[in-house]
């Protein structure tokens, strides 16, 4: 899921004009989970961005604010959506995208956009993937060197590391004696000894869009 | 192949010695020029530091450069930090074009832990993509598949090493990959104790390849416990530095400790050559000479 964590509510405010007439808009899916676009946070900032003299028009969770079809629908029916002239929206960055292309009213993020990650446990996120567009965990005992070397090395360790740890950050295992190990329980250390190929850049350096169905909405 | 005098000696098996130097943090080689001027003839090649420490100083192809036009030659140091594959591949065009052969090929430190770590790291090519890179380019092709005019350039590759990593088993099969990927030669990590190279060189001797095993000049016991704390790969035996400790003239005594180990490692015929990292002291490079008697 898309993991974000709430904006400062100083740097919310500033975005604000006093006397404006504010909707908040959570979401259902990954912003809940983070416990930063659901019911509860939605209620937070509302009441807090109205002891600070806003006028909170409407508050809602939205169904999946990152779907372009569902958010069309919810923002139809939406209560006031006529008086409202900024929204304040707390899912991730895509979701607050998804308001932009449906509305000219100002919207404004209520969180910040961390990374594509895992839940490990209670309020506890990590990141396994980048999203590089070629998963090549197959060969790698089913660790992403991208994402988890510090250096997103695709070729084997570089000489930094110490007693097993990374030499960017003490905190973490060093992926590729990661890699090692495990490719070595597997026997399958061989696949070590593969020199791959620089990875391509050409289609991540530029922004993605998957259609594989008939619409283009990007 | 043109005339690199580190490969004519690696190829003769006689003693290599290489030394590093750092440009400086400013615009002034002078120092660098002077250093290197004085053991040109005793030395094979100066190896040129590609922004040490991932901190901003005058570029190594800038340093190699001012060498070959005093008539030394240089390593140049090229890591792929800093530089995606369009850089990497210019750079190295213009070494060649300045008679620059001998080329190290590393992944570099990562800017988190320079003088400016708020860079974006680069990494597009580690150390095993950077041999490719430049062997590719030996062979008159570019990374995206394009020809190069001629005449194509020629270099002498190397590659870096660390024998005292765990599992050691990690660091050989990087060695197996960077010779198939061009390595001629491996400069290790700086090693202080003679067990460790006796049991590095007989896990290696199977890979044919030449190894500068790194030394270097301890100044103080407080150094060497700040290198084992901080610099990865680097054990410094506890013996060396209760001798640091109780020395009257520790940088004599480190210089001594160098020596030794050198003669002992050419006595033993360990390794191929040397690499002598002097750390910002490259004045004491000639005494470690003179002491080994090298040259
Ligand atoms: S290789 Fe890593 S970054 Fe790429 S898709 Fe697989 S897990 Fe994600
Ligand atoms: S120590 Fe390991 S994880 Fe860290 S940068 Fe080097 S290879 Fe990657």
């Amino acid at each position: 899921m898309v993991i974000t964590e709430s904006k400062n509510f100083d740097e919310i405010l500033s975005q604000l004009t006093k006397g404006s007439n504010i909707i908040i808009l959570g979401c259902s899916e990954c912003a809940t989970a983070c416990e930063t676009g659901g019911s509860k946070q939605v209620k937070d900032l509302a009441e807090k961005l109205t002891e600070n003299g806003m006028n909170i028009i409407n508050q809602k969770v939205l169904n999946i604010s990152c779907n372009l079809l569902k958010t069309k629908r919810d923002l139809k029916d939406l209560e006031n959506i006529d008086n409202c002239d900024t929204i304040i929206s707390l899912s991730c960055g895509n979701g607050v995208q998804t308001l932009l292309n449906l509305t000219d009213i100002k919207v404004i993020p209520g969180t910040n956009t961390l990374f594509v990650g895992e839940e490990v446990g209670s309020n506890y996120f990590i990141e396994n993937c980048r999203a590089c567009g070629e998963c090549r965990i197959g060969r790698t005992a089913g660790i992403c060197p991208i994402t988890r070397c510090s250096k997103g090395l695709l070729n084997g360790a570089c000489g930094g590391s110490k007693n097993g740890r990374c030499e960017v950050n003490q905190r973490i295992k060093c992926a590729w004696i990661e890699i090692y190990e495990r490719l070595k329980n597997l026997g399958e250390l061989d696949r070590l000894y593969e020199i791959q190929p620089i990875r391509s850049y050409s289609n991540i350096s530029k922004r993605r869009v998957l259609n594989k169905g008939k619409q283009d909405n990007a | 192949m043109p005339d690199s005098k580190l490969k004519k000696t690696l190829d003769n098996h006689n003693f290599a010695i290489t030394a590093e130097i750092a440009p400086p943090k400013g615009t002034d080689f002078k120092r660098q020029i002077k250093v290197a001027k004085r053991l040109m003839d005793r030395i094979d090649a100066f190896n040129v530091t590609d922004f040490q420490s991932a901190s901003v100083k005058a570029s190594s192809l800038g340093l190699c450069i001012e060498l070959i036009r005093n008539k030394i030659q240089p390593v140049l140091q090229i890591t792929g930090r800093d530089r995606n594959r369009i850089a990497v591949q210019g750079e190295l065009l213009t070494a060649s074009h300045f008679g620059i052969e001998n080329i190290l090929c590393l992944t570099g430190d990562h800017p988190s832990h320079g003088d400016n770590p708020e860079a974006k790291p680069v990494f597009e090519l580690e150390s095993v993509s950077l041999l490719n890179t430049a062997r590719s380019l030996e062979n008159g092709v570019d990374l995206g598949n394009n020809q190069l005019d001629k005449p194509y350039p020629e270099f002498y590759l190397g590659a870096v090493t660390s024998p005292v990593y765990t599992p050691l088993e990690v660091q050989l099969i990087q060695m197996v990959k960077k010779i198939k990927a061009g390595a001629q030669f491996f400069q290790t990590q700086a090693v202080f104790d003679i067990d460790t190279v006796r049991s590095f060189i007989d896990r290696t001797s199977q890979m044919n390849t030449n190894i500068l095993i790194g030394v270097v000049p301890l100044k103080s016991a407080g150094m060497a416990r700040f290198m084992n704390r901080e610099i990865p790969g680097i054990k410094v035996p506890e013996n060396l530095i209760k001798i640091l400790e109780n020395s009257n003239n520790p940088v004599e005594d480190g210089i001594k400790i160098a020596s030794d180990f050198i003669i002992q490692l050419k006595d033993e015929n360990l390794c191929q050559g040397v690499h002598i990292m002097a750390i910002g002291a490259e004045e004491n490079i000639e005494k470690i000479l003179n002491e080994a008697k090298l040259n």
